[in-house]
């Protein structure tokens, strides 16, 4: 087949260099376009691109066709370099339907002269209604200024198979290779890879349509774009964040995931149910949320590292037990891939409503450690280091993942398993019975606890309150001196963490603190601002509780500090809203109550990944704000 | 050892374990509190099979028979109201070598905590679970709870429960995978020690329904069993409770009842006229969730390494 393709291949129209470009696919639920779009941002990727990509997913498994909400695909972003985050509008779009990419639209995906392949089978269709429908939006199209390509996507299949349905994705991954100048070189392996299961009728059969579409696109392009690609040469690994997550949990040592299914966050079990037997780890799949963290809590206990993976509404229902790992020291990660709130919210969505729940969830005062990573590879690293506050520091540790990560994926340098990071074996030496289960060091709050099996070291955890031996005592001064030294495990980790890297100027105009997934776009679009000349500079948060230390002399280096993060704030400009009855984004309130500093926010909540092109104009107008105080 | 003689080699003492070793704080229970007599039970069969303490787990949810694991010097979890059987799970799951045992109460298992009760039977892992029913809520002051008898007045329905008790019983034999259900009473502390003891020796969720007298709030229920004991129900099988022959000479109302018997133990289970005591059913061969949970143990860390490097590989390009 490779012959045969570069002989063809100097038919073709030469390709345009483009530094980088946005390519969605979309079609209806079922069709496969996930599938394709993965498989095009892994060759890319491959071939040396940078890549981001973005999960379309429609809430249902399969809603009615042809439906706007009904749309699934995929958004790759590639570029020549390391690509961050998801881009602004996409270059081009394939839709297998019309009415699928109306969801894009709606979304804001698209821009004048993006680039749409959409099938003309529906103008073809024997269904007077889908025919007018097509032709009516192919010139609605057409008007908001979308370069639209009808291409016979269907019709080209049928030529080769009796249910083009299940084969379209292949045909389009073959004409998207057209379009952008990859050459076939490993995509019979990686076809093989993906279908090799299912029988070699199957890979064949797409192996076939691939090779169509590839041979369709170089015949009838007229345009080709070419993406310059570095070649990999560094070990490199490419997956997304869910997929990342779980390799820590195995990387981490980790033996039990205890879980509950619930959107965005269970895909990272289903991968540790595939494979973490192999690292000798086993997943359980508990009655429900709240029995799944009881019985992580139950296997650290027992001296077994335990994750719980859960999402939104899941967290809320472990809130109790979470009070009770902070009262009783039990070493514990929780991973929390958030999804838009409150209650179901949007559940395959994205935001970043979860921090102030991660922070105070729970009754009382339960402090604990909450982490967010900003990158794939965090998602990856960030469990590693988790596991091992967790025990050191005898308490739960939530990891605040996002869908933004959790579904994208990115390429990283390939992480180099050591035993260091495993956890230790279960200790079961004798325990010197007079050295208490919670002996507190007075200065940090530290302590060891003795694991059940170890002689001497008998003791019976307790959500009431207790003084060292884990004994109940009401007395007010026993409370006093406990929560004192449950607090402190705070202030000795904090003292051990580095002040923030600023990105950018140490000092100028604005500073804009995010967390989370943000960190690709709000960094792409200070750039942009840099270049402009602006004196923006950004920084990004890993700790949330404890936070990184020296924030206060950082903020009073710019004129202006603000958030930007995908959680709810009242729009200043809105009615009734004025400084005392705006509700700002979490970040924003949690900053201000411990730098004292006059944060500002911005928080959207549109249920998508906030596009560079969008924080930076926003950022602009600050930034316009602050020069006309001035 | 090389080159000694065997005689001289020394053998460590063997470990003898005194009853005052699994004995913990003292217990607060109100006397004449039936968790006294339970309390008892698990800590001379505990000393009489010579379990080392540190291998004991007690977990326990929230209410008066949730204290357990205090009075015990063993390692205990003292967990959340309703949330005892998930904990107990847990630390069975990757420990096979811990004695796991779960205390709940009638609130603690058959309310709050019902929907683990259901699954915890069916994981069927090896741990003995003791539901100590005294059909009240005790430490927050005489509710009805699931188990109330229709009618008794509580703070919570002074004119009476307005809905027939739920029974443990049926319930717990209705659920799939079921392996040993048992049920004894706290006045009869022979039986009571013989039912724990094969609650333990069973390798499975051993479920044991404990019938108790709170001396405050429901006192009199048991009166009529322990003013004529014909209202005790002795089942019988050599597979069941065996109980020593002058204690089962002292209850006469007796019946033959072949633990195997799941429909039959349905039917005793559901009487109302007589307490049933002794074992309805078990199943030595109904599936064990702990054996599938303790899968990979034992991996070592080169082992674990090498099929990480492999998972990671999967991803590289």
């Amino acid at each position: 087949m490779g012959a045969e393709l570069v002989t063809e291949q100097s038919t073709a129209r030469a390709a345009v260099e483009v530094s980088e470009h946005i390519v969605e696919i979309v079609s209806d639920s079922g069709e496969g376009a996930q599938t394709a779009g993965q498989m095009f941002a892994d060759l890319c990727a491959r071939s040396g691109n940078g890549i981001w990509t973005v999960e379309i997913i429609p809430a249902e498994i399969e809603p009615p066709s042809r439906s706007r909400a009904g749309a699934s695909g995929n958004r790759i972003r590639i570029g020549s370099s390391r690509v961050t985050n998801a881009g602004d509008e996409a270059d081009v779009v394939v839709a297998l339907n019309e009415q699928v990419l109306y969801s894009r639209i709606d979304a804001g995906a698209l821009r004048p002269g993006t680039i749409v392949y959409v099938d003309k089978v529906w103008g073809e269709s024997r269904d007077p209604e889908v025919r007018a429908r097509y032709v009516e939006a192919v010139e609605d199209f057409r008007r908001r200024g979308y370069t639209v390509i009808e291409t016979p996507i269907e019709s080209e299949c049928r030529k080769r198979t009796k249910d083009p349905r299940k084969g379209k994705n292949m045909w389009v991954l073959g004409m998207l290779c057209a379009l952008y100048d990859l050459h076939e070189g490993t995509v019979r392996d990686r076809i093989a890879a993906r279908f090799g299961r299912k029988g070699a009728a199957v890979v064949e059969k797409n192996l076939e349509l691939f090779s169509d579409g590839f041979r369709w696109g170089l015949e009838n392009l007229e345009q080709r774009f070419h993406v310059h690609a570095v070649p990999v040469e560094t070990p490199t690994v490419v997956m997304n964040g869910n997929q990342a997550l779980a390799l820590g949990v195995m990387a981490a040592g980790i033996e039990v995931c205890s879980m509950y299914p619930i959107t965005p966050a269970t895909s990272a079990s289903h991968y540790l149910a595939a494979n973490f037997e192999n690292a000798g780890g086993i997943v359980h799949q508990a009655e429900d949320e709240i029995a799944a963290i009881g019985f992580a809590l139950g296997c650290s206990y027992a001296g077994k590292t335990a994750v719980t993976i859960t999402s939104g509404p899941g967290f809320a229902l472990k809130t109790e037990f979470l009070g009770y790992a902070v009262m009783t020291e039990l070493p514990l990660v929780v991973v929390v891939v958030q999804r838009g709130g409150p209650a179901t919210g949007l559940p395959t969505k994205i935001e970043q409503g979860d921090l102030m729940a991660a922070l105070f969830a729970s009754p009382g005062d339960s402090p604990k450690i909450v982490l967010a990573p900003a990158t794939i590879e965090e998602c990856f690293h960030l469990i590693i280091t988790a596991r091992r506050l967790a025990e050191d520091f005898r308490s739960p540790v939530i990891v605040l993942s996002d869908a933004n990560l959790a579904t994208g994926q990115q390429p990283f340098a390939k992480p180099e398993p050591k035993e260091a990071w495993l956890a230790g074996p279960v200790d079961q030496s004798d325990w010197d019975s007079k050295v208490a289960p919670m002996a507190w060091d007075p200065r940090t709050g530290l302590s060891k606890r003795p694991i059940p099996g170890q002689r001497g070291g008998q003791h019976v955890l307790t959500g009431i309150v207790h003084d060292e031996w884990s004994h109940i005592a009401y007395e007010s001064g026993v409370n006093q001196r406990a929560m004192a030294m449950r607090s402190r495990k705070f202030a000795a980790l904090a003292s051990a963490l580095k002040p923030p890297v600023v990105h950018g100027d140490p000092e100028g105009d604005l500073l804009v603190v995010g967390w989370g997934s943000t960190l690709g776009a709000i960094e792409e679009a200070v750039d942009r601002l840099r270049a402009d000349g602006r004196r923006v500079s950004s920084l990004h948060l890993r700790f949330l509780s404890p936070l990184e230390p020296g924030l206060k002399e950082i903020f009073q280096r710019f004129r202006k500090v603000t958030t930007v993060e995908v959680n709810y704030a009242d729009d200043p400009d809105a009615p009734l809203i004025n400084d005392e009855t705006r509700r700002r984004s979490q970040l924003a309130r949690l900053l201000r109550e411990h730098t004292l500093v006059d944060v500002d926010c911005w928080g959207p909540v549109p249920g998508s990944p906030l596009p560079p092109g969008q924080i930076a104009t926003h950022l602009a107008t600050k930034l316009d704000e602050l020069g006309r105080e001035s | 050892m090389v080159g000694l003689k065997t005689e001289w080699e020394i053998e460590p003492a063997p470990r003898e374990c005194t009853l005052a070793e699994y004995k913990g704080a003292e217990a607060r229970w109100c006397p004449g509190c039936g968790d006294h007599s339970v309390l008892s039970a698990v800590q001379k069969m505990a000393r009489d099979k010579q379990i080392p303490p540190e291998r004991i787990v007690v977990v326990s949810g929230i209410g008066c028979s949730s204290r357990f694991p205090h009075y015990m010097s063993a390692y205990g979890f003292h967990s959340l109201h309703g949330r005892p059987l998930p904990v107990a799970c847990g630390v069975k799951s990757r420990r096979p070598d811990l004695h796991v045992f779960a205390i709940s109460g009638d609130g603690d298992c058959c309310a709050i905590g019902a929907g683990h009760w259901v699954h915890a039977i069916r994981y069927n892992m090896n741990i003995t679970i003791l539901m100590l029913d005294n059909s009240i809520y005790g430490l927050t002051k005489g509710q009805t709870s699931p188990t109330t008898r229709l009618g008794r007045a509580s703070s919570t329905h002074p004119h009476g429960a307005p809905l027939p008790p739920l029974n443990p019983l049926t319930v717990t034999l209705g659920i799939s995978n079921v392996s040993f259900v048992a049920q004894t009473v706290d006045w009869n502390p022979p039986h009571l020690s013989a039912t724990i003891r094969a609650a333990h020796d069973h390798e499975g969720a051993s479920f044991v329904r404990v019938l108790q007298r709170c001396p405050h709030f429901t006192g009199d229920v048991y009166a009529d069993a322990l003013e004529d004991r014909s209202h005790v129900l002795l089942m019988e099988h050599p597979d069941g409770i065996v109980l020593e022959p002058a204690m089962r000479e002292r209850l006469k109302n007796r019946v033959d009842h072949d633990p195997r018997n799941l429909g039959e133990a349905f039917q005793l289970a559901a009487r109302t006229d007589v307490y049933p005591v002794g074992l309805f059913y078990r199943d030595p061969d109904a599936v064990r969730y702990d054996l599938v949970t303790a899968h990979g143990l034992g991996k070592t860390p080169s082992e674990k390494l090498g099929a990480i490097e492999e998972a990671i590989e999967r991803f590289a390009i």
